[in-house]
């Protein structure tokens, strides 16, 4: 509630000058206040876009557009999602592996963990378009470039969450696997692993969030052709305020649906391992 | 060392370089455990009495000396699996039921579905936790939970079992309850059996021979071989012979103290 209040006062407030503007052009002079706050709520294009103007575009491009129409929401959405998801399965799987080396290998654990930090302190929008032009040299193209960007992105936190999850067990967990003369992948499956499996849900939240970015900034220099990026990228250069608050909620949204949803996967696995 | 002993040590020694300089957790250790017998090492913290334990399991590697474990080195009778380890905690893993925590060193060995089964069935009924399969770890008391860690020591089918302080972290009630239980399991499995305890009762009542160590370095002060008999009930700790075991283990003790200040 709070939060609708400091925005429609906002929008009132950044949306004023324009509007006065307008009256000056107008000739129209003292406006009551409260035209002027109905003024500034219904702008065709607004520096801050009220709530409710935002709910209306929102409403518009998902119930009353077909789903394969270039301007439903949903259609871009799914663009996005879809990206994101690719992006986010591959960075997972890479992240794991790579902890997997990492928690074995002590010469791997001191030369690729400094690549593995160095790797995320490179601005994402620097290096986004690089990687999508080297990939369409290369003949890729399509969904992929652009999960790649999420995968980038997303395989840091499950790297760094599995190494720590790997070596999380008790010491006298991995005595006992040594007193049974086991080999290291009957320790990595029957004891770090599953050890590690609260360690992978809570880096995996972090992961697929971060995917949903990637898939957006991976969809800037690609020409804006389609995905929620693709309808910021379009809204910005018409000035459509509108249209980028409405993908913004919308990105938003489907960020908290799929962080939920790996809560959930979280709430059932350990569940059933007998850990919750 | 003749043919029958089970483990055999000869002027063993472990240092540990710390920061702190070097530190003598073992030194000069001559023990020799026959098949059958149940030996405890008893001493204050820091006597290396669980070092020694862990040498004996190929947990820790000793700096000098010598040390045969069924006759091979203790890294050979490791990969041979010819102990079974019980840890001063139960060390259960949490996402497995008792009956799969039972099985995992089963299920490391490579054995049939079938041979597991019944392995994990006999050995809950030798610690009477029948009918617990299903459950979780945590669903157990500390007592439930030492009992199924013992029947996973004892599934590997091992001929020696290696104890350390396993009722230490139990209430004494639960723990009388326990030492009376494994009696009765080493007098039916005749296995061989290495205890570490720092309780003086304990020991004097499970063992055939008491091992009576003292810390700084980690040595053995005094060996007492024990004449009470193989079978006994709690009672046995208000006899005479008792007490005058328990007399000797605390005087070693003590003496064992009496090098520091």
């Amino acid at each position: 509630m709070a939060i609708f209040v400091v925005w429609i006062v906002a929008a009132v407030f950044l949306n004023t000058p324009f509007q006065n503007d307008t009256y000056a052009r107008g000739k129209l002079e003292n406006v009551p206040f409260s035209q002027l706050v109905t003024d500034t709520l219904n702008q065709e294009r607004p520096v801050l876009p009220a709530p409710h103007q935002v709910g209306a575009e929102l409403y518009n491009t998902t119930v009353k557009k077909k789903i394969t129409s270039k301007r439903s929401l949903i259609f871009h959405s799914w663009i996005t999602l879809s990206t994101a998801l690719l992006g986010f399965v591959i960075g997972t799987a890479l992240g794991v592996l790579l902890a997997v080396a990492i928690v074995h290998n002590r010469a791997l654990d001191k030369s690729l963990m400094p690549w593995i930090i160095a790797s995320q302190t490179i601005p994402i929008l620097a290096i986004a378009p690089m990687i999508i032009v080297v990939l369409n040299a290369m003949g890729i193209q399509g969904l992929l470039p652009k999960a790649f960007i999420s995968t980038y992105l997303s395989f840091f936190p499950v790297a760094v969450g599995m190494v720590k999850g790997l070596r999380s067990p008790e010491h006298s967990h991995i005595d006992l696997m040594h007193t049974y003369s086991a080999s290291a992948p009957q320790t990595l499956w029957k004891l770090r692993i599953p050890a590690a499996m609260p360690y992978l849900f809570t880096s995996m939240k972090v992961a697929i969030a971060i995917s949903m970015v990637g898939a957006i900034v991976g969809e800037l220099p690609t020409g804006a052709v389609a995905g929620l990026g693709a309808r910021l990228l379009a809204g910005s250069y018409y000035g459509q305020t509108i249209q980028i608050w409405s993908a913004l909620v919308m990105a938003s949204l489907l960020a908290a649906l799929l962080v939920g949803l790996v809560s959930l996967a979280n709430h059932f696995v350990l569940k059933r391992m007998g850990m919750s | 060392m003749t043919a029958t002993d089970t483990i055999s040590a000869r002027d063993l020694s472990l240092t540990f370089n710390t920061n702190d300089g070097p530190v003598h957790a073992l030194a000069n250790v001559d023990l020799s455990v026959r098949q059958g017998d149940f030996v405890s090492l008893i001493g204050p913290s820091g006597c290396g009495k669980t070092t020694l334990l862990r040498v004996i399991a190929d947990l820790e590697q000793p700096t000098g000396g010598n040390i045969v474990v069924n006759g091979v080195s203790p890294h050979e009778a490791r990969l041979a699996r010819a102990y079974g380890y019980v840890f001063q905690a139960a060390s259960l893993y949490p996402w497995r039921t008792i009956a799969r925590n039972i099985a995992l060193p089963l299920e490391i060995m490579g054995l049939s579905k079938k041979e597991q089964k019944a392995r994990v069935q006999h050995n809950l009924a030798l610690v009477n936790l029948s009918g617990f399969e299903k459950k979780y770890p945590w669903q157990l008391s500390g007592g439930m939970q030492q009992r199924a860690s013992i029947a996973r020591a004892l599934a590997v089918e091992p001929d020696l079992l290696l104890m350390d302080e396993p009722f230490g972290a139990l209430d004494e009630i639960v723990r009388d309850h326990l030492n009376e239980q494994l009696l009765k399991l080493w007098d039916k499995t005749s296995k061989t059996v290495v205890f570490v305890t720092h309780s003086i009762p304990e020991a004097v009542f499970l063992s055939t021979h008491i091992v009576v160590m003292s810390p700084r370095p980690g040595r053995i002060i005094d060996v007492i071989e024990s004449p009470l008999p193989r079978l006994r009930d709690l009672d046995i700790r208000e006899t005479p012979e008792f007490l005058e075991i328990a007399h000797r283990v605390r005087e070693g003790l003590r003496q064992g103290h009496s090098y520091e200040d």
